[in-house]
Formats: structure tokens, C-alpha cells, sequence
């Protein structure tokens, strides 16, 4: 892509440039992170401190899941669909990031610390209603012969026996 | 040979009864009421006071409409492969005639939510759970994928995903290797309660048929209850006494 300004020979040498003036300011190396740092997410701050993020996401996660899950409790503050919907990472290319693009919010951290996680494997990996609708539908078979013109019923079974 | 009453069954009928003699005691029954009806506040959990459920009227449902069907996999994002025996299905119509006289009528059958579930029974794992409302689910969180339900199942109601999928719904995650059936639209059940209109009964109502009728089981003011309590209607094998939340009218026997 051109016109952006930080990418490939560019960006690493902005970021030499970097490192250097803070090494050479004296040791004030906690400007340059050694880790990752994933996009902001929406708004003014994370629905917990940054700090306590880093190191529980995956505790309020699994708390809330089970609260969910079995007793129907949905609120927003530690929910994982307002994770996703917060933290979306738009791509140079204008799409959402996907969970496979290293841009995504939690690859960014993930993939660095070999952590693998499964959550993508049923859940959304990017806020709702961004999927285009073509990956969507036609859900059904029925749907398909309506789209091409046929009268279809084919999702009807037959003769099952119902005692 | 009379099935044993669930236990759970014989005392909500004692809790309904109860509630009778309360609502005609009472002068201003309204405060109760307007309790009942509210949808729950999402930091607020599930209850047994509630029990959903569905009343299937056969006599509306018209054999060559699959409206629920397109309506339930919509919802949730289920799109086939054009593989019949594997595609996951959480709804599908059954047309059926009478072996001798012929008649003939259609319904679509469903994870009857039973009381007294078998798909909970034999889960290794306590994936398959009924929820304290009456709502069965898989937590696919704890299913392995051994599929012991789908085979503990009377009603075929449960699917296993085999392959691996992506672009799911944010609100109907689902992912290859765990079984799923239908949740009753949980999520819309959540944020709307009494109000809440599942997709296969919304489908088939933009029909123009009214087949489908989802309510709260326990709450006697209610068009289901009230409809069970005056119309009657039928369990799917109501032998193997599992209480069902499905229940379905004018089934010739
Ligand atoms: S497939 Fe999953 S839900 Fe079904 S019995 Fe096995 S572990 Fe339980």
C-alpha cells in the first residue's frame, strides 16, 4: 500500500529512531515496549484498569461465561461480545480485522505469547452485523430454489413415523 | 400403567394452584401481575418461577410451508452444505399420514425442552443442562462432542457440527465438534422474557399462519397457559413422562 505513512523500511526506521532517542535520553526505556500493544479500544477506558486487563481478561471471561450460560445473566461490563465490539481493528484495506489477521486485537498478544486460544472457534471474532450478508444467506435449501426461481419445499421431510 | 408424576411437575402444580387462589382471593391483583409480565433485568438470573415453552396448533400448520425452519436457521446462521444427513437442524417439519386412514397433517418438531430431560441425564460431561427456567442448552464450553444426547434423545432434536465454521452470529456461537439443538431463542428470551417472540414463531407468523405460540408455562394469565388450560393439547410421547415445554393441539391419535 502506499501513502501510509508507517509501514515496512519506513516504520522500522521510525522505530529505530525511537529507541534511540530514548536510549540516548539516559535509560528511559519504559517509552518503548517490548511486548505488544494491541489498539485502543472504543471510548475513554476499559471496563477494568489496563493493568488488571493484561493479566485477568481470561478469569472475567470464564466468570461470565458460566453466568450466562446457565443463568442467563447478561450484562455488559465483563461481557465477551463487548470485548469484540470495543476493540475492533479496522485494517489498512478499511475490513475488520479476523482473528487469523495479526492485526486483531487479541492475535496481537496472543500469538506473541504462544498462548492458543479456541473462544474464535464459536464465537464471532468481530462485532455483529460486519459479516457481509452474502456469507450469510441463503441459509436454506428452500432459500436456494427460491433465489434460482423453483417453488422449494425441500426441507420438508416425508413419512417420518411419529408414534 | 400411569407414568410417574416428576416431582418437579407435581410441585408446580401445587405452586399454580396456589397462585389461582391468590389471583381470585385477591381485589387488585395488578401488582402481581405487572411482576409476572416484566422482562428480567440482564443482571438479574433465570428462575423456576418461569417455565417457557411452546404451544404447536398442528391445525394452523400447513404442510408445504417451512417458514419456522428458514426462519430458526436464519437466526442462528445455519447455513447447510447440501448434506442432509450432517447439516446441523434445530427445527424441521414432519408431514404425517395415518398408516390406515390416510389423514394427513404437518408440525414441526423441536428440542422439546422436557422437564425430565434424557439428553441431561446422560451427559458425561454436564454440558447438556436444563436451565432453571426450563430452557435446555448445550454449554459448548464442557461438551466433548461424544453426542451420548443425540442418541439419548426421543425426538432427534439435537445436531452435531462437524466441520469447522466461521462468520457465526455474535448472539448464537457455535463451533465444530460440540452438539446443539434449539435454545428456545435464549438470547431473545433473555432480553425481551414474556415478549419475547422466537424466530421460528415470528417466521410463521409473517406467514400469515399462527402455529406457534411461545409463552411462560407458569404463569396462568398468560395466552399459552391460558389456551393449555381451555384448548388442551398433546406431549410427543407423553408415555416416556418427560413433562415436555412443547406441546402441540388437534394431533389426530
Ligand atoms: S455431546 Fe456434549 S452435550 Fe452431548 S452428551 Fe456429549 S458432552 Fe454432553
Amino acid at each position: 500500500m502506499n501513502g501510509h505513512p508507517f509501514t515496512g523500511g519506513r516504520r522500522f526506521a521510525a522505530t529505530a529512531l525511537v529507541l534511540a532517542a530514548v536510549l540516548s535520553a539516559g535509560g528511559a526505556a519504559a517509552e518503548v515496549s517490548l511486548v505488544p500493544v494491541p489498539a485502543r479500544g472504543r471510548g475513554d477506558a476499559c471496563v477494568e484498569p489496563t493493568e488488571v486487563m493484561r493479566r485477568n481478561h481470561m478469569e472475567f471471561i470464564l466468570h461470565q461465561r458460566d453466568e450466562t450460560v446457565h443463568r442467563g445473566i447478561r450484562t455488559s461490563r465483563h461481557s465477551f461480545v463487548g470485548c469484540i465490539d470495543c476493540h475492533a481493528v479496522k485494517r489498512d484495506d478499511g475490513q475488520l480485522a479476523r482473528f487469523d489477521d495479526p492485526e486483531h486485537f487479541c492475535t496481537r498478544c496472543h500469538s506473541f505469547a504462544a498462548v492458543r486460544i479456541d473462544c474464535f472457534e464459536c464465537h464471532a471474532d468481530r462485532p455483529a452485523n460486519q459479516a457481509p450478508a452474502a456469507e450469510r444467506s441463503p441459509t436454506t435449501l428452500s432459500q436456494l430454489a427460491r433465489a434460482a426461481g423453483l417453488p422449494g419445499l425441500p426441507s420438508v421431510r416425508h413419512a417420518e413415523q411419529l408414534p | 400403567m400411569t407414568a410417574a408424576t416428576p416431582f418437579a411437575d407435581r410441585a408446580r402444580r401445587r405452586f399454580l394452584k396456589g397462585l389461582g387462589v391468590v389471583l381470585g382471593a385477591s381485589a387488585a391483583p395488578g401488582a402481581l401481575l405487572v411482576e409476572l409480565a416484566a422482562a428480567k433485568a440482564p443482571d438479574e438470573a433465570v428462575s423456576g418461577a418461569r417455565r417457557w415453552g411452546l404451544l404447536i396448533d398442528t391445525s394452523q400448520c400447513a404442510e408445504s410451508c417451512d417458514a419456522c425452519v428458514r426462519g430458526c436457521n436464519e437466526e442462528h446462521g445455519l447455513v447447510g452444505k447440501d448434506r442432509p444427513a450432517t447439516d446441523a437442524q434445530w427445527i424441521r417439519k414432519l408431514n404425517l399420514r395415518h398408516r390406515t386412514t390416510g389423514h394427513a397433517h404437518s408440525l414441526p418438531m423441536l428440542c422439546q425442552h422436557c422437564d425430565a430431560p434424557p439428553c441431561v441425564d446422560v451427559c458425561p460431561t454436564g454440558a447438556s443442562f436444563k436451565r432453571a427456567d426450563g430452557i435446555v442448552l448445550v454449554d459448548k464450553h464442557i461438551c466433548i462432542g461424544c453426542r451420548y444426547c443425540m442418541m439419548a434423545c426421543p425426538y432427534k432434536a439435537r445436531s452435531f457440527i462437524h466441520e469447522t465454521l466461521r462468520d457465526q452470529l455474535a448472539h448464537a456461537p457455535r463451533g465444530k465438534g460440540t452438539v446443539e439443538s434449539c435454545t428456545l431463542c435464549v438470547h431473545r428470551v433473555d432480553r425481551s422474557g414474556q415478549d419475547a417472540v422466537p424466530a421460528c414463531a415470528e417466521a410463521c407468523v409473517e406467514e400469515g399462519h399462527h402455529a406457534i405460540v411461545f409463552g411462560d408455562l407458569n404463569d396462568a394469565t398468560s395466552v399459552i397457559a391460558t389456551r393449555l388450560r381451555s384448548e388442551g393439547a398433546r406431549e410427543i410421547r407423553a408415555d416416556l413422562g418427560l413433562n415436555t415445554g412443547v406441546r402441540y393441539q388437534r394431533m389426530p391419535s
